[in-house]
């Protein structure tokens, strides 16, 4: 299966999916990691029974949009920097403005790029799950894959 | 310089040409790209101080400090004097000697550092440390309409929805960076249509809805939505007084962290909502009625975190957000008239209350109330309490609290006020 998105950092690879259904809380997932300086990211947030002790490191995480404290942005930055963020953030929806700060500032401050494409459209996550091999191209198109 | 879909002034366009330095030309591309991602079609002036939501120097947020150096380093600072979040002040915090040695150098050993890089980009005063910087103690408080940006999802709430001003949900950095460059780009928030609501709101109780969990139950269905509540003037009145204002900031706090709400209209009592009434709901809006079972369910919800769910509190804090020096003045009356009912001295749990640095000092000079209060047992702080928990020493301990906000970040369990209250006079 194939999605269109709004490519916001582009790029090209092939990556596992990780998935949430609901807002990613940015802060709430990544601070204990983070904090402890591990090499990954186990999703720390409570509230998110999709991720939760999930590594989302290196992978492609699909998701609606982030949600919670704005320091949601500079967290994203931080972990970009430590080379511990996801690969890409795949969003169904429109991306929302902590997520588009954090990869920005990661992108021009840090030279780090997270592939970030939004408007995937609420068909890509019904469809995509934890575990596929996506393929991500240039132009916005996410392939899904079945292992 | 790169194409930009973006309206832009001559000056604009220099900064972006790199005509006033590399850092600056950064800084403004950071700004404008943020924009063109949410389709803004100009950038706007920010009218009124920012507010930072980074007031912590953990060493881990080594990007930050680097972009700090690079500011100051070419003379940037604000245009004006910025509030930031709460400072990690563990002085008035059960805290034993190994974790305030955790706290002082290895969680926030860059603190004074840090403390120091704000101070150069603009910092308002040492005392400029809270989440709630919209008291009247402290005195960042725009007015309807003002531009801003700023960071804290508390804050920003608050300010779109109680007192009518205008910004979005900026994320930590960007706001600094607006600031510096004193731009924030024309979209959400910002705009009139940005403002109208997706969601109306029915409030259906039987009682005054807690404020903690209904914010949760709002901002968990309608996650980044504009919601128009509609019902709670019957409990809360229709005058946008202290006390109603203390329980939009507790109720707007748990929305915006139970999801992502940036702003809401509460009917007869919020300016805008006074002013427009139903016409702010989009003509496509969704209905989400709260009754009393709904936020029983909510409540029931919250998963328990603590490794013994059976275990004795052990910590309790009150006040995130930060408390106004009235919910002070309130809980002292209330902790020491449940105190008095069970025949206790002391809180049976050690308390922390937390407030603005200025509050705090505000609420000491009512000699009365602080004898009060102290005589209790309750400590008076101007940390943050997610500072506190962030840890993993701390993380372990059975903490109580009354904020949803706490609850969503770490690993303490939320108890209603009066829940609270029975804990702490528990004979």
């Amino acid at each position: 299966m194939e999605f269109q998105g709004r490519v916001i950092l582009g790029g090209e690879c092939t990556l596992e999916a990780v998935v949430t259904k609901q807002g990613f809380n940015t802060l709430a997932s990544c601070q204990k990691s983070a904090m402890a300086k591990k090499d990954r990211i186990l999703c720390s947030d409570q509230n998110n029974p999709d991720l939760f002790n999930k590594n989302i490191t290196g992978k492609a995480l699909c998701l609606p949009k982030t949600i919670g404290s704005t320091t949601g942005g500079m967290v994203l930055q931080t972990v970009a920097d430590m080379g511990i963020a996801p690969a890409a953030m795949l969003f169904s929806e429109s991306i929302d403005s902590l997520a588009a700060s954090g990869v920005i500032l990661a992108d021009i401050w840090n030279k780090h790029t997270i592939i970030t494409i939004d408007r995937l459209g609420a068909d890509f996550l019904d469809a995509v799950r934890s575990g596929m091999n996506l393929e991500i191209k240039k132009d916005g198109t996410v392939i899904l894959k079945e292992n | 310089m790169a194409d930009y879909a973006m309206r832009l002034s001559d000056d604009e366009r220099s900064v972006l040409a790199g005509d006033k330095g590399e850092t600056l030309r950064k800084a403004l591309e950071t700004v404008v790209r943020y924009g063109e991602v949410f389709g803004a079609d100009s950038l706007a002036d920010v009218e009124k101080p920012v507010h930072l939501v980074t007031s912590f120097g953990v060493p881990l947020l080594k990007p930050v400090f680097s972009l700090m150096d690079e500011l100051i380093e070419n003379g940037l600072k604000t245009a004006y004097p910025f509030t930031a979040d709460p400072r990690p002040d563990f002085s008035n915090v059960p805290a034993n000697p190994l974790e305030k040695l955790i706290f002082g150098k290895i969680m926030y050993g860059k603190q004074s550092e840090y403390e120091e890089q704000l101070r150069k980009t603009g910092l308002a005063s040492d005392d400029a440390f809270t989440c709630t910087c919209y008291m009247d103690e402290v005195g960042n408080i725009p007015s309807e309409g003002d531009i801003l940006a700023w960071a804290e999802s508390s804050a920003v709430v608050y300010a779109n929805s109680v007192l009518g001003a205008r910004t979005n949900r900026n994320s930590g950095v960007l706001e600094l960076l607006s600031g510096i460059t004193g731009k924030t780009p024309v979209f959400g928030f910002l705009s009139d249509e940005g403002r109208r609501a997706d969601w109306l709101i029915q409030v259906k109780t039987t009682k005054t809805p807690e404020a903690q969990v209904l914010g949760s139950a709002i901002g968990m269905k309608v996650m980044e939505d504009v919601p128009y509540i509609k019902g709670l003037d019957g409990f809360l009145g229709k005058e946008l007084n202290s006390e109603v204002k203390d329980y939009l900031k507790d109720m707007g706090a748990a929305t915006a962290s139970n999801g992502a709400v940036g702003l809401y209209h509460v009917e007869k009592l919020t300016p805008e909502a006074v002013k427009g009434g139903e016409s702010l709901l989009k003509k496509d809006y969704r209905t989400y009625v709260v009754d009393d079972a709904e936020l029983e369910r909510v409540k029931n919800a919250y998963p328990v975190m603590w490794k013994n769910k059976e275990a004795k509190p052990k910590v309790c804090f009150i006040g995130c957000p930060h408390l106004s020096y009235n919910q002070l003045i309130r809980w002292t009356d209330e902790i020491v008239g449940a105190l008095k009912k069970s025949g206790r001295k002391k809180v049976a749990v050690r308390t922390v209350m937390t407030a603005a640095p200025a509050v705090i000092e505000r609420f000491k000079t009512n000699k009365d109330f602080y004898a009060r209060l102290t005589a209790t047992g309750v400590r008076l702080s101007p940390v943050c309490p997610l500072m506190y928990m962030n840890n993993p020493l701390c993380a372990k301990k059975p903490v109580i609290t009354n904020s949803n906000k706490l609850r969503t970040y770490t690993t303490s369990r939320y108890y209603t006020d009066s829940e609270i209250l029975k804990c702490l006079a528990r004979r």
